[in-house]
C-alpha cells in the first residue's frame, strides 16, 4: 500500500507543477502583455511597469520567481483587483464554489444512487426504461441549457426562487445553482450504479444471501449495494474533474462570486497573477483530492492497486 | 415476479463465433417479455445460431453483419441514427433548402421597421399564424431556424473534425506504445497518465484566451486544435489495450516473417483489427467534444461572430431569456436532442460491436 502512495506521488507532484508551467507559458507566449490592452503608454510609463513587474528580466529568471512564490502559497496581488491579494480573493470565493460543489455531489449522490438501484432491481420494467432515458437526458442537455430553462420556470412564471445572486448557504438562492450543476452527475451517478448493481445482483453471493431466505430488501440493502457501489467510488475522481467545470458555468449563469467565476474574469482581463493563483489551488486541490480517491479505492478494492 | 433477476444469469454472453469445426451452440431462447430491450445480449447468441444454421458462417464478414443487426435490433439505438442523420441532413441542407423556398438566409436583416422586431415561433410580424419563421427570429429579426441549421453545421464540424484529430493521434499513439511495449510503452503510457490528470478545461480557457485571434475563423481553427489535442487520451489507451493483446498473435507473426515493415504491420494488420472500440469510443467523443465546444461558446471563448454554433445561440438566448424564450429553448433543445441521439447511438454501437464491453 505504501509503494502504490508513492508511485502516485510521485505522479501527482510533478503534474502540478506541469500545470503551472503550462499555464505560466501560454500566458507569457500569448502576444501583448496585460498593460497593452489599455491606451498607448509613454515610454517612461512603459519602462516603470516593465522594471516593477521584473518583465526584463531574463525568462527563467522570472518563471523560477513565480514558481517559488507559488510554492510558498504566496500568489501574488491581482493586477485588476486593486489592492486585493490573490489569496484573498480566494479565500473569499473558495466557500462559495465549495458550498455549491459539494451540496451538488450529495443531491447527485442520493438521487443517482436510488434511482440507479431501483432501476437495477427492476430491470427491463418500465422505471428502468423511463429512468436511464432520463438519465440519457441528463447527460446530453447542457447545465447552461438546463440552468436558464429553471429559472425561466421557477423565477419568471412562478416567482417562487430567485433567478441568480448569492445569499449565502441557508438560502433559496441555493437551489437553483445546486440542481443545474447536480443534474449531470446525477444522471452518471445513476448510471454507473445500475451497470454495478445489476453485475452484482447476479454474483454468487448474492445467491447465497436469497437461498439464506433473505428478504428483498436485505440484499439489496446489506449485501448487493457494498459491491455495487464501486463504480460510483471510482468515479468521484472525474467527478471532481466535472464538477470544477460544471460550477464555472454556474457560477457564470447565476453570477455567483465563486472561484470559477473569478477565474473567467481573470483570463478575460489577463490577470496573470490571479489566472496563476486559481490555476494553481485548482489543480492542487484537484490532483490531492483524485489521490486520495485512489487510496481510499485501493483500500475499497485490492483488486486495483497493481 | 417477471422482473426479478434469475438467480444463474442465463445471460453471459456468447463467444462472438464459433471457430468452423465445432458444433453450433445450442439455440437459446430468451424468456418472454425480454426479446425487444436486451437485444444485444441474447442477440449475440442468436445471430450466431441463426447464421450458423445457414451454415454461411465466415467470420470475417459476419462481425459486421451480425453487429449491424443487433444495431438494429436496438430501437433507441435506431432512434438515434434517424434523428443523427435527420439533423446532419437537415443542417447540410437546410440553409439552402430554406432561402430556396422563402427567400431567407441567415443573416437576412428585415429592412422594414414592422418586422425588425423578435418574432415567436410561428407568428407573422402581425401577429397572426404563418409557416414562415417555425422557430421564431432573434433580436435582429434574423430567421432562427436558419441560424440553428447553419449553427448546427459548426457544431458538428467542431465535433466531428476534433473527433478525427484525436482519432489520429490517439490511434498512432497507442498502436506505437503497445506495439513497442518494454520501457517506450510504459514511458509513453506514464505520459498519458500525466496528462489524464490535468484540468485540461483550464488550460484550453487559458489558452483560447490568452491566444484569442482576431478573426472569427482563426479562432475556430484554435478551438479545433485545443479540443483535438486533449481529447485522444482514452483512445490510445484503449488501442493500445487492442494492439497487446493483438501483436501476439499469429498473423502478426507471419507478417512479420514475410519481410513486412514495422510502420506496415502497426497501421496495415494491427490497427484496422483494433477499429470496433475506436468506432465506439469515436461515436461517443463527437457528443463530448460538441458539449465542449458550447461550453467554451457559452463562456465567450469559442466561436466569434459572425460564425455562430448552437452553443453561442443558446448564450445569445440566454440574454433575451425573459423577453423572447425561444431564442434559448429552440438552440437549446435541438443541441440537447441532438447529443441524446448521438449518446444512444454511440451506446448501441458499443452494444452491437462489443458484447463484452456493454454495461448491461
Amino acid at each position: 500500500m505504501l509503494r502504490f502512495i508513492i508511485r502516485r506521488l510521485i505522479i501527482t507532484i510533478p503534474t502540478i507543477l506541469v500545470v503551472i508551467t503550462i499555464t505560466w507559458g501560454l500566458i507569457r507566449l500569448a502576444p501583448g502583455n496585460f498593460y497593452t490592452s489599455e491606451k498607448a503608454l509613454p515610454a517612461a510609463i512603459e519602462r516603470n511597469i516593465r522594471d516593477k513587474y521584473g518583465l526584463d528580466r531574463p525568462w527563467y529568471e522570472q518563471y523560477l520567481k513565480t514558481m517559488g512564490q507559488i510554492l510558498r502559497f504566496d500568489f501574488g496581488t491581482s493586477l485588476k483587483y486593486e489592492g486585493q491579494s490573490v489569496n484573498e480573493i480566494i479565500a473569499r470565493s473558495l466557500p462559495v464554489s465549495a458550498t455549491v460543489g459539494i451540496l451538488a455531489y450529495l443531491l447527485a449522490l442520493i438521487v443517482g444512487i436510488t434511482v440507479g438501484s431501483i432501476a437495477a432491481i427492476k430491470q427491463n420494467s418500465k422505471w428502468d426504461y423511463a429512468s436511464m432515458t432520463l438519465a440519457m437526458l441528463g447527460i446530453s442537455i447542457p447545465n447552461f441549457v438546463l440552468g436558464p430553462i429553471l429559472v425561466l420556470f421557477f423565477s419568471m412564471t412562478l416567482y417562487w426562487l430567485p433567478p441568480s445572486r448569492w445569499d449565502g448557504f441557508p438560502s433559496k438562492s441555493v437551489i437553483l445553482p445546486v440542481i443545474t450543476l447536480s443534474a449531470l452527475y446525477m444522471a452518471y451517478i445513476a448510471r454507473l450504479t445500475r451497470a454495478g448493481m445489476l453485475e452484482v445482483l447476479r454474483s454468487d453471493y448474492i445467491r447465497t444471501a436469497r437461498s439464506k431466505g433473505l428478504s428483498e430488501t436485505q440484499v439489496v440493502i446489506r449485501h448487493a449495494l457494498r459491491g455495487g457501489l464501486l463504480p460510483v467510488v471510482s468515479y468521484t475522481g472525474p467527478a471532481l474533474a466535472f464538477l470544477l467545470t460544471g460550477t464555472v458555468v454556474v457560477e457564470r449563469l447565476f453570477v455567483l462570486p465563486g472561484l470559477g467565476n473569478y477565474f473567467i474574469q481573470a483570463s478575460l482581463n489577463r490577470d496573470e497573477p490571479l489566472i496563476l493563483g486559481i490555476v494553481a489551488f485548482i489543480s492542487i486541490t484537484l490532483l490531492t483530492m483524485n489521490l486520495l480517491v485512489d487510496i481510499a479505492y485501493g483500500y475499497l478494492d485490492p483488486r486495483i492497486r497493481h | 415476479m417477471d422482473d426479478k433477476p434469475p438467480l444463474i444469469s442465463p445471460q453471459k454472453p456468447e463467444p462472438a463465433f464459433t471457430p468452423s469445426g465445432t458444433p453450433p451452440a445450442p439455440p437459446i431462447r430468451p424468456r418472454e417479455g425480454d426479446v425487444i430491450h436486451t437485444g444485444p445480449e441474447l442477440a449475440v447468441g442468436e445471430a450466431d445460431v441463426r447464421s450458423a444454421e445457414r451454415g454461411e458462417f465466415v467470420a470475417g464478414t459476419s462481425l459486421w453483419r451480425d453487429a449491424w443487426r443487433r444495431l438494429l435490433k436496438n430501437r433507441l439505438a435506431v432512434f438515434g441514427m434517424v434523428i443523427v442523420a435527420t439533423i446532419t441532413l437537415g443542417s447540410v441542407t437546410g440553409p439552402f433548402v430554406i432561402k430556396q423556398v422563402t427567400g431567407l438566409t441567415p443573416d437576412y436583416i428585415p429592412t422594414n421597421i414592422a418586422a425588425l422586431k423578435s418574432l415567436p415561433p410561428f407568428t407573422a410580424p402581425d401577429g397572426s399564424f404563418s409557416w414562415l419563421h417555425p422557430m421564431g427570429t432573434d433580436n435582429q429579426g434574423r430567421d432562427l431556424l436558419a441560424r440553428v441549421l447553419q449553427g448546427g453545421q459548426i457544431s458538428l464540424m467542431v465535433g466531428v473534425i476534433a473527433t478525427l484529430m484525436s482519432l489520429i493521434i490517439g490511434v498512432s499513439y497507442g498502436a506505437v506504445a503497445g506495439y513497442f511495449g518494454g520501457r517506450l510503452d510504459s514511458v509513453m503510457m506514464r505520459l498519458v497518465d500525466v496528462l489524464y490528470s490535468l484540468p485540461y478545461i483550464i488550460i484550453i480557457i487559458v489558452l483560447l484566451s490568452m491566444f484569442r485571434s482576431q478573426t472569427a475563423r482563426g479562432q475556430l481553427i484554435l478551438l479545433f486544435l485545443a479540443l483535438g489535442s486533449v481529447s485522444w487520451l482514452t483512445m490510445a489507451r484503449i488501442v493500445r489495450g487492442q494492439v497487446l493483446s493483438l501483436k501476439n498473435q499469429e498473423f502478426v507473426l507471419a507478417a512479420r516473417a514475410t519481410g513486412v515493415s514495422t510502420p506496415r504491420i502497426i497501421f496495415r494488420h494491427l490497427v484496422p483489427n483494433t477499429i470496433g472500440p475506436v468506432i465506439v469510443y469515436a461515436t461517443l467523443t463527437i457528443p463530448t467534444i460538441m458539449l465542449t465546444e458550447a461550453f467554451l461558446s457559452f463562456l465567450g471563448f469559442g466561436v466569434q461572430p459572425p460564425i455562430a454554433s448552437w452553443g453561442s445561440l443558446t448564450t445569445d438566448g440566454i440574454q433575451n431569456i425573459a423577453i423572447f424564450p425561444w431564442q434559448l429553448i429552440c438552440p437549446g433543445l435541438t443541441m440537447g436532442l441532438t447529443l441524446f441521439a448521438l449518446n444512444f447511438l454511440g451506446d448501441g454501437l458499443r452494444d452491437a460491436l462489443d458484447p463484452q464491453m456493454r454495461k448491461f
